[in-house]
């Protein structure tokens, strides 16, 4: 037996009433994101704008910034910046100019790990020429937006426009917030960052697609529900997953960021940030939205093999089409109880008995 | 979905197996590694250059100073076949890659054309000499005894690409020398190579190693005039002014006498007298009996010995050298000598290597993300078992089975195929510990689902597997497309690593958190026959 139970396995709670706050307030969020790119910009890194960075570790118990700076200052190579990074004892030393050639880049390397001298040792160099960094932004703005088309391709085949259509718009609003987040506590935006954010987009879409294939699965099951309340009633059924799943991975992320180390840091910060999000927006963006995509029981198509479940269903003998040519008009009224569909009358094999008398358009809970 | 015939059986367990073999080399000892029968897996993980430390270095072959160099090469041949054909011009000069001038009578335009065509080669495209039938240089004749030669853009990229392949032969025959371990060099699009040398402890000594040239020349010192002079004035047409190590200028004449392709050996050594580190070198048979006639018309007079455009020294002939062999003593450190000497062993580059990109971690950082990687881990996977466990009880203790048997399949696919463990990799590791997770959770949610709605508990477990397939599927298809996305796209930089063990670690999700899973409830279900979920 569990040791717990503390994540009620089964919740009733009215999600899509609240799209009326989530949905504006989504909204206003990629307002204020855009604005926060225009005024805050991107902390890029040197993956993108060029550039050296080194870190270095003093031999003495603590850096002393203020002299390196002194000391760096001196050779004059331009906008050079110093912060301690993880230890007191380990600096990052950054170089970054826009138009600096490649040859005038590994000058500036050897007059900093001189000035350097023997008290520090160089841990790390990193140098990204002008050519470099410019095919790199392209080739990220490439991966990005080939993989929302992969997903939606897919999305589209497997399940229906709608679906593809709400998945990109949900992890959209994700990578939007993510990049905000990126903004406003101006984060190193650097290749790592790019990885950050296509494993949001990946973690997003998983929770996405547990949703939606819970909610084609509906579709299927009770043609006439209407939309939100049959929304609803997906978004419960995997509520507890959700919430399970997200924690675990929150808790992975979590211990990431907190023992994985200065490299991984901002990393692990913005998939902290992306899973939160993640999860906010699969209930609040992906699962309503649908609503306004217009989606309807008749737009899901039949299994490719029907299982039993469509013979407990719809009962044999009642013409299909006629239920879902109804479909529309109750779907376009919400609030009104929908037509129960009869339980069938002679199960078919699968215990398909357990549904009598819970063939409603909602089934009876436990 | 419950029953598993023998066969399905034998070969889920076969797999499991399989995997724990070819994991167990990466968390045994050296030593026990070393003495396991040939036989048996051998191979491990390689650790990324960010963890074990090392450089990963990009270089591009300079094509401007390449094109430069063709142009003047083939000015020079233009003045040597005018000459020897006896065919008056004016007005020799370069114009980025054509090469210009005016015939003094243009009559002999045609006959001019048709001895520079002679210049003109096919251009092969592979080893067996399959060529395209276009020709590396085009000549044209303009009006009024105009005449150019043009190099085509065929002819520079087969350059280019021909100086990128000797260039790889050439960093590779330099980093051997510096005796570290298996360098990866190779050709990245069509004119940059990517060199991984990993565990080094000085790169800037390789880069040291790497950009230079290393184009050795011996030639005369002009003393027609003095340096000042020419500098001032204009230097003979023959001759350049170039500098010394400390920038004392020197005149020097550009014909060269014996260049260091005629090299076979250089040795770092001492001066017996001063004891100054030097470099011995030794010549081959044509560049001894060159250097033999090159100092016994010269004695008394100074040549100039001149690397990459700098001359290293330029000592005065005091008898003529006819035993091929010979010292350069330069103002140098013990580890200069000993580069230089590994730069004149292992030949010059055909061109300018320039650094587009670098990405160096020392060993000590390297063994701190390690540790930190290892940690992480350890802290996330043990708040997972006591979730799962909390949340599941004995089916949370399959998952964890699975998880480790995923985690296992893991590093023995990496080892297997030889990818590299990077430090975004850890963090793919970690992420699809995540993912492994909640397929088992869609799973047992799934199956409480199927309980609640009044199956029994066999029924519900075998619903719950059918139903939460779909599912897991479209989710982890959904995942792997922006994984390999990433994969291809992701260069060779982090991206790329943290892509590797991503779509490795979707692949055995459904493995492990699938089939497996459902194998050992299928085994617990015919032991304990239970009439009440678990969970």
């Amino acid at each position: 037996m569990p040791l717990i139970d503390y994540i009620p396995a089964q919740t009733n709670i009215g999600f899509m009433r609240l799209r009326h706050v989530t949905f504006p307030l989504s909204a206003g969020i990629m307002v204020i994101a855009v604005a926060v790119f225009f005024a805050f910009g991107f902390n890029l890194g040197i993956d993108f704008r060029g550039g050296t960075l080194i870190e270095a570790q003093s031999s003495q118990e603590r850096a002393e910034l203020g002299s390196l700076r002194e000391h760096l200052t001196d050779l004059d190579l331009g906008d050079v910046q110093i912060q301690e990074f993880g230890s007191p004892r380990d600096v990052l030393i950054r170089v970054g100019e826009f138009g600096t050639t490649e040859e005038a880049q590994q000058a500036i390397i050897g007059k900093i790990t001189g000035a350097l001298g023997s008290e520090y040792s160089v841990r790390r160099v990193e140098t990204v020429g002008p050519s470099v960094s410019g095919e790199l932004v392209r080739q990220s703005v490439v991966a990005l937006i080939l993989g929302a088309v992969a997903v939606l391709i897919y999305l589209w085949f497997r399940f229906e426009w709608q679906f593809a259509v709400g998945a990109l718009v949900t992890t959209a609003h994700d990578i939007f917030v993510t990049l905000m987040f990126y903004s406003i506590l101006g984060l190193d935006f650097d290749l790592t960052s790019i990885a950050a954010i296509l494993t949001i987009m990946g973690y997003s879409l998983n929770d996405t697609v547990v949703v939606y294939d819970r909610i084609r699965e509906m579709l299927r099951r009770y043609k006439k529900m209407p939309m939100p309340e049959m929304l609803d009633l997906s978004v419960n059924a995997t509520f507890s997953r959700t919430v399970i799943v997200s924690l675990t991975t929150f808790l992975a992320c979590l211990a990431l960021y907190l023992f994985g180390g200065e490299v991984l840091r901002g990393f692990s910060l913005a998939m902290t940030v992306g899973v939160v999000i993640g999860t906010y927006s699969t209930i609040f963006v992906a699962a309503p939205m649908l609503i306004h995509l217009g989606l309807r029981a008749s737009a899901v198509g039949e299994k490719p093999q029907p299982k039993a479940e469509e013979g407990e269903i719809i009962p044999p003998g009642v013409d299909t089409s006629a239920i879902e040519a109804t479909a529309p008009v109750v779907a376009s009224s919400a609030p009104a109880p929908a037509p129960a569909p009869t339980p069938a009358p002679a199960a078919p094999a699968g215990g398909a008995g357990r549904r009598t008398g819970k063939g409603r358009g909602r089934p009876a809970r436990g | 979905m419950l029953h598993f015939s023998r066969f399905k059986t034998l070969a889920i367990l076969g797999i499991t197996f399989l995997g724990i073999l070819f994991a167990l080399p990466n968390v045994l000892p050296n030593s026990v590694v070393q003495a396991l029968p040939h036989w048996l897996a051998s191979s491990r993980v390689t650790l990324g250059l960010d963890l074990q430390g090392g450089s990963h270095i990009l270089l591009e072959v300079d094509g401007a100073a390449l094109r430069k160099e063709r142009a003047e090469q083939v000015r020079d041949e233009v003045r040597k076949v005018l000459r020897d054909a006896r065919i008056g011009y004016t007005g020799l000069a370069i114009r980025d890659v054509t090469v210009q001038l005016r015939l003094r009578d243009p009559a002999d335009t045609d006959k001019a054309v048709a001895e520079l065509r002679k210049l003109a080669a096919p251009i092969t495209t592979n080893l067996l000499g399959g060529g395209t039938g276009e020709m590396d240089l085009t000549v044209s004749p303009g009006s009024d005894g105009q005449v150019s030669v043009s190099l085509t853009e065929a002819g520079l990229n087969a350059r280019v690409r021909s100086a990128v392949d000797q260039s790889i032969e050439i960093i590779r025959r330099r980093i051997d020398q510096l005796g570290t371990v298996e360098p990866n060099i190779q050709r990245q699009g069509a004119d940059r190579i990517l060199v991984q040398v990993p565990g080094l402890q000085d790169p800037q000594r390789l880069k040291a190693l790497l950009g230079q040239t290393a184009k050795l020349s011996f030639r005369m010192v002009d003393q027609s005039m003095s340096p000042q002079q020419a500098m001032d004035g204009r230097p003979p047409v023959d001759s350049e002014v170039l500098r010394g190590q400390d920038g004392t200028p020197y005149l020097v004449e550009k014909q060269v006498r014996v260049s260091g392709e005629d090299l076979t050996d250089a040795q770092p050594g001492f001066d017996q007298q001063t004891s100054q580190p030097l470099v011995t070198f030794r010549f081959n048979s044509n560049g001894a009996r060159r250097f033999a006639t090159t100092t016994q018309d010269a004695v008394g007079r100074p040549f100039a010995i001149v690397l990459d455009n700098q001359v290293i020294s330029a000592p005065v002939i005091r008898e003529p050298i006819m035993g091929g062999s010979g010292q350069i003593s330069g103002s140098f450190t013990v580890q200069q000598a000993n580069d230089l000497a590994i730069l004149l062993r292992a030949g010059a580059l055909p061109a300018p290597l320039k650094v587009m990109e670098e990405r160096t971690v020392g060993p000590s950082l390297g063994q701190d993300s390690i540790e930190a990687g290892k940690t992480a881990a350890f802290v996330a996977a043990g708040l997972v078992a006591v979730f799962m466990l909390a949340v599941y009880g004995l089916f949370g203790m399959f998952a964890l089975i699975a998880l480790a048997v995923h985690i296992t399949l893991m590093f023995a696919l990496q080892s297997i195929l030889g990818a590299t463990l990077t430090l975004p990799g850890i963090a793919g590791v970690v992420l699809t510990i995540g993912m492994a997770v909640d397929s088992n959770v869609v799973i047992f949610e799934r199956i409480r689902d199927e309980a609640r709605e009044g199956r029994s508990a066999i029924s519900a477990i075998d619903k719950g597997f059918v139903q939460a397939l779909g599912t897991i599927l479209d989710a982890n298809i959904t995942a792997l497309a922006t994984g390999v996305i990433l994969f291809l796209l992701g260069g060779s930089g982090p991206v790329r690593g943290f892509a590797v063990t991503y779509i490795l670690g979707l692949l055995t999700t459904v493995f492990t958190a699938y089939t497996l899973t459902r194998l050992m409830i299928a085994w617990w279900v015919k032991w304990r026959r239970p009439a009440k979920l678990p969970i």
